[in-house]
């Protein structure tokens, strides 16, 4: 399913990050991909389920969350953090800035377990 | 220092928080044995900050050997950076945010004696709002002026409640000023109707079995409605965020469509008429009916967040936000703030000003400062694989760039101060720990509306563990001295 992902922060994020990025609060409140009900349902995906999150840029597997938030079928939310931004372009069409919010991703389910710090660290070790 | 005992324990007051551009200095700390054990009047992330800093914090200097990083000593670890800058032909300073301006200060001594690139994490976040800024100016205030007299408040792509959280509270909507009353009884009751409204709902579904579903409140009261000289309330946002739940009014926007509506609303103040039905999912009715309001207001802001610079027009998004409000000012009197996120972000681009003359992306390569972002700014460095070295403090950059400025990034002998282990530290040649600004060591920020406020030491750092400040001072007189050797 094609879907565009947008951007931001959440409470828990903040909590998360200002903890520590290696705790697991941190993990478990930006590895996820939060999307509109109707979206879930075309998928076949429950809350909980894995998500296999596509640009041109990269993947990465996270945990998909139903949420009321996202009132258009078509948009998903990802918290700020490795995840989001691994799937980001770094373009910045000369200002500066890459385009971090609106981003066209392929959207599907996938039984592979959530990329973990690790997996993303290794991605660009390569 | 302003502290008084609680049985064995000390308080410390007037605490100002190291978390976000608010800055709130009302913060009490509650300390024993050189453990912060309570954090008062603190926000969620506040607290989470105070009372865990040093959950996961790095004590040890590292140095990467072999492909592994290895404990060092600090002196070793300050050696090895300043050899890496000094023979590094185009080296990349990055982060500052997160720091003190005394350290920032530093920074950029050391970025010009070795002629490299000096760039702070507003190039990722409010970057495009000081070019916008910088082309048609901004009609600014502080946030007193707006705690006390504003009585229409817009947060246009920024959601306080998750970023800002006491931001409200204290300067806005929900804060009482001389002139102004806060928003809260409103707010109350249109929790305790919305309330009311589920259980009929519940009721009706269970009599008729029209499903179990209790159908959101869309649409807020009409402002008509609302009591008139009373604050009033408008998120525009591309997501319902729990700020827009506040709100009087909540505008949905396309993504992408911040620029069409914020010029829609531009004709509509100049009493021009639309001959569409809707911009960017608004409706054109809707527009017209917020355009009175802000025309009707007496002081109006609009806080602006990175939904407008990290979206499709980026610095265009805003140069039209700020236009708006100069036109508003044919009107009435409006004024507008950028929601900065790091606590000190704002000093960094003040410190990097007076110093350099810009406020971010700055190049010592010429051996003067040049300023061109989308040139001199940190991710097209990266990007081109232009630097040969880079330090990176008080930012993570792994987990804040795009994966290839991060690849890039992790390709070249990387020095990092963090007091955290953060994934920046991971892929780094050189870790040095350093104290945690705001608890373990003093120094100046500037809270997003350019007011300096000074941070307190209120508790010893570890054993051996220097600040920021401290640990740049060694690195640039150790540069020094291997240049002229």
């Amino acid at each position: 399913m094609e879907i565009l992902i947008l951007t931001g922060r959440t409470i828990n994020q903040g909590c998360g990050k200002e903890i520590g990025k290696a705790s697991k609060e941190y993990v478990e409140s930006v590895a996820v991909c939060e999307m509109n009900e109707k979206d879930m349902e075309n998928l076949r995906i429950r809350d909980g389920d894995r998500v296999k999150v596509t640009t041109e840029f990269g993947s990465v597997i996270l945990t998909a969350k139903k949420s009321r938030r996202i009132r258009s079928p078509g948009t998903a939310f990802i918290p700020y953090g490795p995840w989001a931004n691994y799937i980001m372009g770094s373009s910045t069409d000369g200002t500066g800035m890459p385009l971090l919010k609106g981003v066209p991703a392929h959207v599907e389910p996938t039984e592979e377990k959530v990329s973990t710090i690790r997996d993303l660290i290794d991605s660009i070790m390569v | 220092m302003n502290m008084w005992k609680e049985n064995s324990m000390t308080v410390v007051s007037k605490v100002v928080c190291p978390v976000c551009g608010c800055c709130c200095d009302d913060i009490e700390l509650v300390i024993e044995n050189n453990k912060i054990i309570e954090a008062r009047n603190a926000c969620a992330m506040s607290a989470a900050k105070f009372e865990n800093y040093s959950l996961h914090r790095n004590m040890d200097a590292y140095i990467r050997k072999n492909g592994e990083l290895t404990k060092a000593s600090l002196d070793e670890a300050i050696r090895k950076s300043a050899e890496i800058l000094a023979e590094s032909s185009y080296p990349i300073l990055y982060g500052w945010s997160s720091t003190s301006c005394e350290a920032i200060k530093v920074g950029l001594e050391l970025a010009e004696e070795i002629g490299g690139v000096i760039d702070n994490t507003s190039t990722v976040c409010h970057g495009p709002s000081i070019l916008a800024a910088q082309d048609v100016g901004l009609v600014g205030t502080t946030l007193g002026q707006i705690r006390h007299r504003a009585d229409l408040i817009i947060y246009w792509g920024s959601n306080p409640w998750s970023a800002h959280p006491r931001h409200m509270e204290r300067y806005a909507a929900l804060s009482d000023g001389r002139f102004q009353r806060n928003m809260w009884r409103r707010i109350a009751a249109r929790i305790r109707a919305d309330s009311v409204r589920k259980k009929i709902t519940r009721i009706i579904s269970i009599f008729f079995k029209r499903g179990r579903g209790t159908p959101r409140r869309e649409a807020k009261e009409s402002f008509e409605m609302l009591p008139s000289g009373e604050r009033k309330l408008i998120v525009v946002d591309v997501r319902r965020t729990r700020s827009a739940e506040l709100a009087d009014y909540f505008v949905q926007v396309k993504p992408g469509g911040d620029y069409e509506v914020l010029q829609a609303l531009r004709a509509l103040i100049r009493d021009e008429e639309l001959d569409v039905d809707e911009v960017a999912g608004v409706p054109v009715e809707t527009l017209e009916e917020i355009a009175d309001v802000m025309i009707n207001c007496n002081l109006g802001i609009i806080f602006f967040g990175l939904g407008l610079t990290m979206s499709k027009g980026k610095l265009r998004n805003v140069e039209v936000a700020i236009k708006l409000t100069q036109d508003l000012n044919e009107r009435t009197k409006f004024l507008i703030m950028p929601m900065r996120g790091h606590f000190n972000v704002t000093g960094a681009n003040t410190v990097f000003t007076w110093q350099t003359g810009y406020p971010y992306a700055v190049d010592f390569s010429h051996g003067y400062p040049r300023y061109n972002p989308g040139e001199t700014s940190a991710i097209d460095v990266l990007r081109r694989g232009d630097a040969d070295a880079a330090r990176v403090i008080a930012s993570d950059p792994i987990s804040n760039f795009p994966r290839e400025a991060a690849r890039n990034l992790a390709d070249i002998p990387l020095i990092v101060i963090d007091p955290h282990l953060s994934l920046t530290a991971l892929v780094a040649d050189v870790v040095i720990p350093s104290a945690f600004v705001g608890i373990e060591a003093e120094g100046t920020v500037y809270r997003m509306d350019h007011v300096p406020l000074p941070l307190k030491r209120v508790v010893d750092p570890p054993k051996g563990i220097l600040s920021d400040e401290e640990i740049l001072k060694r690195i640039l007189e150790e540069v020094r001295r291997l240049k002229k050797s």
